[in-house]
C-alpha cells in the first residue's frame, strides 16, 4: 500500500475576515512555498475592511476585547506544534501566546493608567480617556517571524484599533498561520487583516493611504524615511516599534487622549 | 406717562444707552523702536529686520528682526551650551522655582502684559486681560510644581529631558502659546528656542524681560523672531532634539515631511474645523451664548473654534433667530476698549483668507447674515458673520477659516449629528449642547476630536490637556499628559 499523499495548503491573504489570493493573481517564493503577494488594490480593501470593522471593535466592551483577545491566545496554544515549525521553535511559540495573553490583560486595565480627572480651576468636571487612533497598519519585522507579528500587531488591537498588517516577507508562513487562528477566534472579521508580499511595494501605499490613522515602521528596513515622509500626507502617528518589546506604552502610541468638559451646576 | 419712563429730579438720563469708550490706557507698555533676538540672555543685533504694527490702525509699533540660518544656529548654540552648562544638572526644585517666579512676574505685569498683546495681535482686551494672561501665569504656575516631581509622573520609567526644544507658535494667542511651550520644556529640564508667530512678536520679547527679572540662566530660553523661513531653519537645525509647531496644517505637514528620518521628536497642534451640536432639548439661551463664545471669541481665530453649527431641525429657526439677534449686541471696534467684544483681525494676509471663504460661501449659494455695525476706517475688521442654508461639501463647511464665521448646518437624530460632525479631516474639537446627560456621553464617546466641551465651549486649564484627532495633530499639552513630549524614558 502506497503512503497517503497530503493535501498542500495554498497560502492566501486575510482580508475582512475572508482568505482570498492576491486580486493581481501574483505569488512569491518563501520558505519554499508559493505565497501571493499582495497589490495596491489588495491594500484598498484591507484598509476599507479595517475601517468598517473598526467602530466596533473600539465601542465593545474592553473586558470584553480582553476575552477575545485571550481566546485567540488558547487558538495560538491549540496550533503551537504547527507554530513551532513555522518560527523559530518552541519558545518563540511560547512566546508568542504569552504574549497575546499579556497584551489581553490591558484592555481593561490602561483607561486607568493612562485616563486622568484634572482639577481645572473652575466650576467643571473634567476627564480625559484614551481611545483607538483609529486603522493602523504595521509592517512586522521579518525576525523573528511569529513573535514579531505578534508584538506589533497586539499593541494596537488591544486599544481598540484595527489593523492592516504586512507579514514578514521572507518568513511569511507563520502569519498565514497566525491568521488561521484568528478566524478561528472571536476576534470581528475586518479587525485584523494580514497581507503577505514585498513590503517595500506595499509599504508606500499605507503610508500615504489617507484612510490610515497610523503606522508602525518595525519593518520598514532601509525605507522607513520615505515612508515617514508619506505619512505626513494625513498627518499619521508614526512608530517605530521594537521587534521583541512588551510594555503599555506600547499600547499608548496607538491611542488619542480625549478630553470632556462639562459645568457642574444646580 | 408712567413712573419709570419719568426723568429723575434733576438728574441726567442718558439719551440713549450705548455704551461710551473704555479704552485702556496703552501708556503701561513702553515699546523700544527697535528689538533684537534674545539668545544666550543678551539682545542679538539682528541682520535683517521687518516692521512689526498694531492691526487695528497699521500704526508701526516697533522693528524686530527677521532672523536667518545663523540666528538660529546661534540660538541653538546657546541652547545647548545652556543645557551642558548646568540647566541639565539643576535639581528639579531649582527649575520650579525659576518657573514659579516666572509665574509670579507674569501674574505682576499682567496689565502691560495684556495691553500689548491686544495692541500687536488685535484681540479685545477684555480678553487678553481676562483668559490670556491669567492662563499664561496659571500654566507657569502648574508646571513649576510638576519640574520636581516627575518621578511619580512617570512611575518606574526614569524620566530625562530631550535637551535642546525648537518652538514654533501661532499668533492667536501669542503670550499664551508661548507658556503652553516653554513651561512645560523647562519643567521637563530641556532649554528652549521658541520663534514668536511673524506678526506678534512683541509679547515674547516682552517676556524677556520676565526672564531676566527671574534671573533665568542665560540661554536656557532663546527668542528668534522672524517668519515662516524662520521657522523652517529651527526645524532643519541639526542641534535642536524636538520640534513642537502650533499653526495651519498645511505648515504642520510640511514639518512632519521635513523631519522624515531624523528622529527627532515632533508634536503638532494644528488646524479644527469644530463641530457644535445643538440639541432641541438644550438651554437654548446657554447654547446661543455658548456658540457666541465659540466662534467669536479672539475673532474666530482660534484653532479649536466652533466653526460648524449643527442644530436640530426642530430648533432650527428659534436657534437661528436668537443667534442672529444676539450678534446685534457684539460690540466689534478698538481692542484697547473695554467694551469690545470682537476686536481686529490680525493681519492683512488673514483678512484676505476670511474675506475669499466667504466670498465662496456666497457664490456656493449660502445665506449671509452680517449684524449691522460700524467697522474703523483704518486697520483689518470683519464683521461677525452666520452663513445659512450650507451643504456639508461648500468650502465654508469644510475649510478652516480662522476668522469670525459661523456655517450652519441642520440633523434630525443624534446619529446623523454624529456622522456630520465627524465629516472632516479635522479633529480638534467639538461641542455638545443637550439637557441630556446620557446623551452627552453617547456623542462624546463617538465625536472624533480630542476636547469635547458639553455644555460649554472654549474652555481651558492648565491641567486638562489639549490637543488634536486625525489631521489636527498629535501629542498633547496640558495636564500630566502634556510633560510627556518633552521626556524620554528608558
Amino acid at each position: 500500500m502506497s503512503e497517503r499523499l497530503p493535501v498542500r495548503k495554498t497560502y492566501k491573504l486575510f482580508v475582512g475576515g475572508a482568505f482570498p489570493r492576491s486580486e493581481s493573481g501574483r505569488t512569491y517564493e518563501a520558505e519554499g512555498q508559493n505565497v501571493a503577494r499582495a497589490s495596491r488594490k489588495d491594500v484598498r480593501d484591507a484598509v476599507r475592511a479595517a475601517r468598517a470593522a473598526q467602530p466596533g471593535w473600539a465601542q465593545a466592551t474592553a473586558y470584553n476585547r480582553g476575552q477575545v483577545l485571550y481566546r485567540l491566545a488558547e487558538m495560538v496554544e491549540a496550533r503551537v506544534h504547527e507554530f513551532a515549525e513555522l518560527c523559530s521553535g518552541r519558545d518563540e511559540a511560547g512566546q508568542a501566546v504569552d504574549r497575546i495573553v499579556w497584551y489581553a490583560g490591558w484592555a481593561d486595565k490602561l483607561p486607568q493608567v493612562l485616563g486622568a480627572t484634572n482639577p481645572v480651576a473652575g466650576p467643571y468636571f473634567n476627564f480625559t480617556i484614551p481611545e483607538p487612533t483609529g486603522v493602523v497598519a504595521v509592517l512586522a519585522p521579518e525576525e523573528p517571524p511569529l513573535l514579531g507579528l505578534v508584538t506589533r500587531l497586539l499593541p494596537p488591537l488591544v486599544g481598540g484599533n484595527a489593523v492592516v498588517a504586512v507579514a514578514s516577507e521572507t518568513h511569511p508562513l507563520a502569519a498565514v498561520e497566525l491568521a488561521e487562528a484568528i478566524a478561528t477566534s472571536d476576534v470581528p472579521s475586518g479587525v485584523v487583516n494580514l497581507l503577505t508580499g514585498f513590503a517595500a511595494e506595499l509599504g508606500p501605499v499605507l503610508a500615504a493611504h489617507m484612510d490610515v490613522n497610523a503606522l508602525d515602521l518595525c519593518g520598514a528596513d532601509g525605507f522607513g524615511s520615505e515612508l515617514e515622509a508619506l505619512a505626513a500626507d494625513n498627518v499619521k502617528r508614526v512608530v517605530c516599534g521594537g521587534a521583541d518589546v512588551q510594555s503599555p506604552w506600547e499600547i499608548a502610541s496607538f491611542l488619542e487622549l480625549k478630553t470632556v468638559w462639562h459645568p457642574i451646576g444646580t | 406717562m408712567s413712573e419709570l419712563d419719568r426723568p429723575g429730579d434733576g438728574l441726567a438720563v442718558p439719551a440713549d444707552w450705548t455704551y461710551a469708550p473704555a479704552p485702556e490706557s496703552r501708556d503701561v507698555v513702553r515699546l523700544r523702536e527697535h528689538y533684537g533676538h534674545f539668545v544666550g540672555g543678551e539682545w542679538l543685533e539682528p541682520t535683517e529686520t521687518y516692521e512689526t504694527i498694531a492691526p487695528r490702525d497699521e500704526e508701526p509699533l516697533a522693528v524686530v528682526g527677521q532672523g536667518t540660518e545663523g540666528d538660529v544656529d546661534r540660538a541653538v548654540g546657546a541652547a545647548r551650551k545652556a543645557y551642558e552648562d548646568g540647566w541639565s544638572k539643576l535639581a528639579g526644585s531649582g527649575r520650579a522655582k525659576y518657573l514659579f517666579r516666572i509665574a509670579r512676574l507674569l501674574q505682576e505685569r499682567s496689565r502691560e502684559f495684556a495691553v500689548l498683546e491686544s495692541l500687536n495681535g488685535g484681540k479685545p482686551i477684555k480678553e487678553s486681560r481676562d483668559v490670556d494672561l491669567p492662563l499664561a501665569a496659571a500654566h507657569f504656575f502648574y508646571y513649576a510644581g510638576w519640574a520636581d516631581k516627575l518621578e511619580y509622573a512617570f512611575p518606574n520609567r526614569r524620566p530625562r529631558p530631550l535637551g535642546v526644544a525648537g518652538q514654533i507658535i501661532p499668533w492667536n494667542f501669542p503670550l499664551l502659546m508661548l507658556a503652553w511651550k516653554v513651561a512645560p520644556a523647562l519643567a521637563c529640564g530641556n532649554t528652549v528656542v521658541l520663534k514668536p508667530a511673524e506678526t506678534t512678536p512683541l509679547t515674547a520679547l516682552l517676556f524677556c524681560d520676565v526672564l531676566r527679572q527671574a534671573e533665568l540662566p542665560a540661554g536656557v530660553v532663546n527668542i528668534v523672531t522672524g517668519d515662516g523661513r524662520t521657522g523652517a531653519a529651527l526645524v532643519e537645525n541639526g542641534g535642536v532634539d524636538k520640534i513642537a509647531f502650533t499653526g495651519s496644517t498645511e505648515v504642520g505637514k510640511g514639518i512632519q515631511r521635513r523631519l522624515a528620518g531624523s528622529g527627532k521628536k515632533l508634536t503638532l497642534e494644528l488646524g479644527g474645523k469644530a463641530a457644535n451640536v445643538v440639541f432641541d432639548d438644550c438651554a437654548l439661551d446657554q447654547a446661543v451664548e455658548g456658540i457666541v463664545n465659540g466662534i467669536y471669541f479672539n475673532q474666530g481665530h482660534v484653532c479649536c473654534a466652533g466653526s460648524r453649527l449643527f442644530a436640530q431641525e426642530s430648533i432650527y429657526e428659534p436657534l437661528v433667530e436668537k443667534l442672529e439677534r444676539r450678534l446685534q449686541t457684539l460690540r466689534v471696534g478698538d481692542p484697547l476698549d473695554k467694551n469690545t467684544d470682537v476686536g481686529a483681525i490680525n493681519s492683512r494676509a488673514q483678512l484676505e483668507k476670511i474675506e475669499e471663504l466667504v466670498a465662496s460661501g456666497r457664490a456656493e449659494g449660502a445665506q449671509v447674515y452680517q449684524p449691522p455695525c460700524r467697522l474703523p476706517e483704518r486697520g483689518y475688521w470683519f464683521p461677525p458673520t452666520v452663513f445659512t442654508n450650507v451643504a456639508q461639501s461648500y468650502r465654508i463647511a469644510q475649510e478652516e477659516i480662522f476668522g469670525p464665521v459661523l456655517s450652519v448646518l441642520t440633523f434630525r437624530t443624534p446619529a446623523e449629528a454624529v456622522e456630520k460632525a465627524n465629516n472632516t479631516p479635522y479633529g480638534l474639537s467639538a461641542g455638545v449642547w443637550t439637557e441630556k446627560g446620557s446623551r452627552i456621553l453617547w456623542m462624546a464617546q463617538r465625536l472624533r476630536a480630542g476636547v469635547v466641551w458639553a455644555n460649554t465651549f472654549n474652555r481651558f486649564d492648565p491641567s486638562s490637556p489639549f490637543g488634536g484627532y486625525k489631521e489636527s495633530g498629535f501629542g498633547r499639552e496640558g495636564g500630566r499628559h502634556g510633560l510627556e513630549p518633552y521626556l524620554e524614558f528608558e
